[in-house]
């Protein structure tokens, strides 16, 4: 087997333990397994140990990270299940079925639960749009998440999409789902004893995403095109026949454990329930439905085929299941069984084609510690001095800034998503959260006066310059957007987009931004109960090696008491406008978009979060809303102060006028991406009430003045008139800059 | 009255549709299914949105050639009411239960937003609670949605008012800039020529409650129970 293992993604010393282990060399389908669960997609190798130090239980936690998804308490009548995972190496080689079958697999995940999926969120990261490689990934992706996601019947109602270089050979394509369960009703990936029976229920099984786990565990090189056949193919109309199926498995009481089929396909989902259940399992490939000739036992066992769900059931159910199956022209067959000893048995046609202890494949795969060092690029960046910035022509750069397709529009993207179907979107697409309503109608019936709501953040250029400090900024943002509808915090998923941690200084920055989120969580109150590592987000282009930013992407789901007691970020009416969190400190615009387009730089040092005041200003924004007392509530977040006011005047027929006290520079105030930061706008009536509110709590506030019923916008800094602009004039500059590129 | 819903595989917008009958209308309301037969126990079927058979070969093709699209071609035949929303709409054109056809979005994209309507003829069983002229505002979600009729059948369906919306602004001014799918006419929905059969690419569903953003959609659904 000399050198075989590299075409596994195994290293030598990894072989050298297998054979070691197993006292023998493994055969061609042992290392097929081994090297897709020992994969770092599958094993978290690089990762695993870090991860311990987010903060995962809370009174309200039913389930953390381990299972297919993490398991949140709403009320004693409905839990949520939710997870982010990625798909960006599949949408880089094949970006519209790279995207919809990571929609496909993260649904699946949730399903596995036993949940009915509800909602669903995507976070993207690509180049330039402007650029033909990213404009035309854009588009693939776009189109694979609206072909999967609108077909499916779940509705897309959050996310982001960011531009950045970096993400030019390694775009990020992380897909996000959340369900909902009757509460004290979780499944999971278990059989209870030996004998009970594994289904394998959905599509048959093809050829497609043969070693996806091992390519996904790769940096990418100039052979991407090559691997087109490990991507895998998504099928949205067998996705939705095989949730339905599976629900109504799962409501007739019919099913002990459920898995679904995704990296390492067969292999990895039997290992993950006799693992769990501490006991084996046997596989016989002949029984497994195909859809193409001449399979090798090799292929069907790894093959990751799309829409394939395993469930452990007892004999006695086979017949019910296989009806429902029927039902839903599902094929479905019975593919293997639990046995007493911990071993995996593959059996071809009679013949053991694989054998090995299941504790080999899962408990001995390799841990590392990699070694850390600190980047050299650091102390380039942080020393910049924003002060030694030129002041440009403020309206100018407003509209540049506006035109960023960072900041301009995205409903370019998310129109072409359903976020409305299954009639609980209570706010959609295009504020800081979107909120969902917990009911469903059968299958199970679900209903609770209360709401969830989900914000997705991940900004890469703050964690790029300090990350442990942009860990905190990244967490801390996630959970105040969810504030600023209304809703409490609950727990995040995340999803850790970063290079290859072979490099110390990559693995550096994993682990400070583990332990700036770990800080941040462990404050702020929210466990991280789910979510997915993607490493090796790096190309190598001859000499030359180009690494994505760190990127943690943060899901926030929150929780609102009264559905009827949201806010969105859009202004309603005349009112008065208040700044309010931690605003007295100085404004740095390190990592802003302002000096990213302006000034050509990503430099500067992040805006440190503080924690504490961040704890108050949530509670805070939660207890406003829940009593009704302001009209709107929108985070400071990418483009500053002014892009914030903006975006909540767009849709409306209202205007601004803006009177700003302060002794910085117009610039830094304007356009910083300070945390702890959110507008409100306010019933004059009821301004000094909510003064008084913020001031007990020890929150500061400012007057930065008022909406008005003219559509005018206009800016007075230290009683100057700073700008006055054309208010649609702007709004044309935000709402088409990036359509008219794609 | 009962209602019937169809669940073709693939549907995805009948438990919204059913939650509406059942929960808002207070309705008797059941699914039937693509190979069920009997629709005689029902007084209105409606043919919710979705993706039957995943819109594949054509929206609406295979779905028409199941069981019960034949029952509800019987169903319709005898006079009684059946609303097909979105893929129920392209559904019944491929049955020829309602003139023309639905083609792919102008834009060649998927659609999802809010648009205005306005009611062109207020004297149907759909529409008998709105008043002609007026203005709703009802999502759309839609990947085939442009409504096409050749000109001379467009006529007949004009002088015989079998026009129930058209897209407009909300002011109710029609324009290229309205018209979000490009449909002839600006046409949003029809009705066939003996009024009992009833096609809308907006759904109505989407817009039955206030939280949801729009209560617009309602009157649809109180004209079909109201005597």
């Amino acid at each position: 087997m000399g050198g075989s293992w590299k075409l596994h993604g195994l290293t030598k010393e990894e072989y050298d333990k297998i054979v070691n282990f197993l006292k023998r060399e493994p055969t061609e389908v042992e290392l097929g397994i081994l090297g897709a669960l020992w994969s770092e997609h599958c094993s978290y190798k690089s990762s695993k140990k870090l991860l311990k130090k987010l903060p995962s239980s809370a009174e309200w936690v039913v389930q953390g990270p381990g299972e297919n998804a993490g398991v949140v308490e709403i009320d004693d009548k409905v839990w949520i299940a939710f997870k982010i995972e990625s798909h960006n190496h599949p949408s880089f080689i094949e970006p519209f079925h790279g995207a919809a079958t990571g929609v496909g697999g993260i649904i699946r995940d949730i399903l596995s639960m036993g949940a009915r999926p509800v909602a669903l969120a995507d976070s993207l990261r690509f180049a330039d749009p402007r650029e033909v490689l990213s404009k035309s990934l854009l588009k693939g992706v776009v189109a694979g998440i609206s072909f999967y996601g609108n077909s499916v019947g779940i509705p897309t109602v959050a996310g982001e999409t960011v531009f950045e270089e970096c993400y030019k050979t390694n775009p990020l394509v992380n897909a996000f789902c959340l369900g909902i369960m009757p509460a004290g009703r979780i499944y999971k990936a278990r059989a209870t004893r030996a004998d009970q029976i594994l289904i394998l229920i959905g599509s048959a099984t093809g050829r497609d995403g043969i070693q996806g786990a091992v390519m996904a565990s790769e940096e990418l090189g100039d052979n991407a095109e090559e691997k087109k056949p490990t991507v895998q193919i998504g099928d949205p109309f067998f996705g939705k026949k095989l949730i339905e199926a599976v629900l109504e498995v799962v409501e007739k009481n019919l099913v002990i454990g459920i898995q679904d089929l995704g990296a390492a396909g067969l292999a990895g989902a039997v290992s993950e329930i006799a693992s769990k259940s501490k006991l084996g399992a046997e596989i016989y490939l002949e029984k497994v439905p195909l859809r193409e000739k001449d399979m090798t036992p090799y292929e069907i066992l790894l093959s990751e085929s799309q829409e394939r769900m395993l469930l452990v059931i007892e004999d006695e159910n086979l017949k019910s299941v296989e009806e429902i199956a029927t039902k839903y022209h599902l094929s479905c067959a019975v593919v293997g069984k639990t046995i007493e000893r911990n071993r995996l048995r593959v059996l071809y046609r009679e013949k053991p084609v694989a054998d090995l202890p299941v504790s080999l494949i899962v408990e001995e795969a390799p841990i590392y510690t990699r070694p850390v060092e600190e980047p050299s690029y650091l102390e380039k960046l942080n020393s910049f001095d924003q002060e030694s910035l030129p002041m440009p022509d403020l309206s100018e750069a407003l509209r540049k800034i506006l035109s960023s397709p960072n900041i301009s529009s995205k409903s370019w993207i998310y129109s072409q998503y359903d976020y409305q179907v299954g009639t609980n979107t209570v706010i959609k697409p295009g504020g800081d959260a979107a909120v969902i309503r917990l009911k469903w109608v059968v299958k199970p019936e679900v209903k609770t006066e209360k709401a969830v709501a989900i914000s997705s953040e991940g900004n890469g250029r703050m964690v790029l310059l300090n990350p442990y400090e942009g860990g905190k900024y990244v967490v801390a943002e996630a959970c105040r957007n969810v504030a600023c509808v209304g809703a409490k915090p609950l727990a995040i998923t995340d999803c850790l987009n970063f290079g290859n941690p072979e490099r110390p200084d990559i693995m550096w920055q994993l682990t400070k931004t583990i332990e700036g989120m770990a800080k941040a969580c462990d404050i702020l109150s929210v466990p991280v109960v789910s979510g997915n590592v993607s490493l090796y987000n790096e190309t190598v282009e001859g000499e030359h090696l180009r690494n994505i930013y760190p990127t943690p992407v943060v899901v926030c789901v929150g929780v609102l008491e009264d559905i009827r007691r949201c806010v969105n970020i859009y202004y309603r009416g005349t009112a008065d406008l208040l700044l309010i969190g931690d605003i007295s400190r100085a404004s740095n615009v390190g990592g802003s978009e302002y000096l990213k387009v302006i000034h050509g730089k990503v430099a500067g040092n992040v805006p440190k979060v503080n924690l504490q005041k961040e704890k108050k200003l949530i509670e805070a924004l939660t207890e406003l809303i829940k009593k009704d007392m302001i009209l709107s509530a929108h985070d400071i977040s990418m483009g500053g102060l002014l892009v914030n006011v903006l975006e909540s005047l767009f849709p409306t027929k209202l205007g601004a006028e803006l009177e700003i006290y302060s002794d910085e520079r117009a610039d830094f105030f304007l356009f910083a991406e300070m945390p702890t930061r959110v507008v409100i706008s306010v019933d004059p009536s009821k301004s000094e009430e909510i003064r008084d509110f913020l001031e007990e709590r020890d929150l500061e506030w400012m007057y930065i003045g008022k909406v008005v019923p003219q559509r005018v916008f206009k800016v007075s800094y230290n009683g100057r008139d700073l700008l006055e602009e054309n208010l649609e004039n702007l709004k044309e500059v935000w709402e088409k800059s990036l359509e008219e590129i794609l | 009255m009962k209602f019937a819903v169809c669940v073709f595989p693939g549907s995805n917008c009948d438990y919204d549709t059913y939650y509406v009958i059942r929960d808002l209308l207070e309705k008797k309301v059941d699914f039937v299914y693509y190979n069920q037969k009997d629709l005689s126990s029902y007084d209105c079927v409606v043919l919710p949105g979705g993706f039957s058979f995943g819109d594949y070969l054509r929206p609406g093709a295979l779905a028409a050639r199941t069981p019960l699209a034949q029952a509800i071609v019987d169903f319709a035949l005898k006079g009684k009411l059946v609303l097909g929303i979105c893929n129920g709409f392209q559904i019944l054109t491929e049955l020829e239960l309602l003139p023309g056809a639905l083609l792919p979005n102008s834009s060649l994209k998927f659609i999802c937003r809010d648009v205005y309507l306005k009611v062109e003829n207020a004297n149907t069983p759909l529409t008998k609670k709105l008043e002609e002229g007026e203005i709703l505002r009802i999502p759309i979600a839609h990947h085939d949605g442009r409504y096409y009729v050749p000109q001379e059948t467009l006529k007949e369906m004009e002088e015989r008012n079998q026009i129930l919306f058209r897209y407009t602004d909300e002011k109710g001014i029609t324009s290229e800039l309205a018209n979000p799918n490009g449909s002839v006419a600006h046409i949003a929905g029809v009705m066939n020529k003996d009024k009992n059969v009833f096609g809308m690419m907006p759904h109505p569903e989407r817009a039955s409650e206030d939280i949801l953003g729009s209560h617009d959609g309602l009157m649809l659904w109180y004209s079909l129970i109201s005597e």
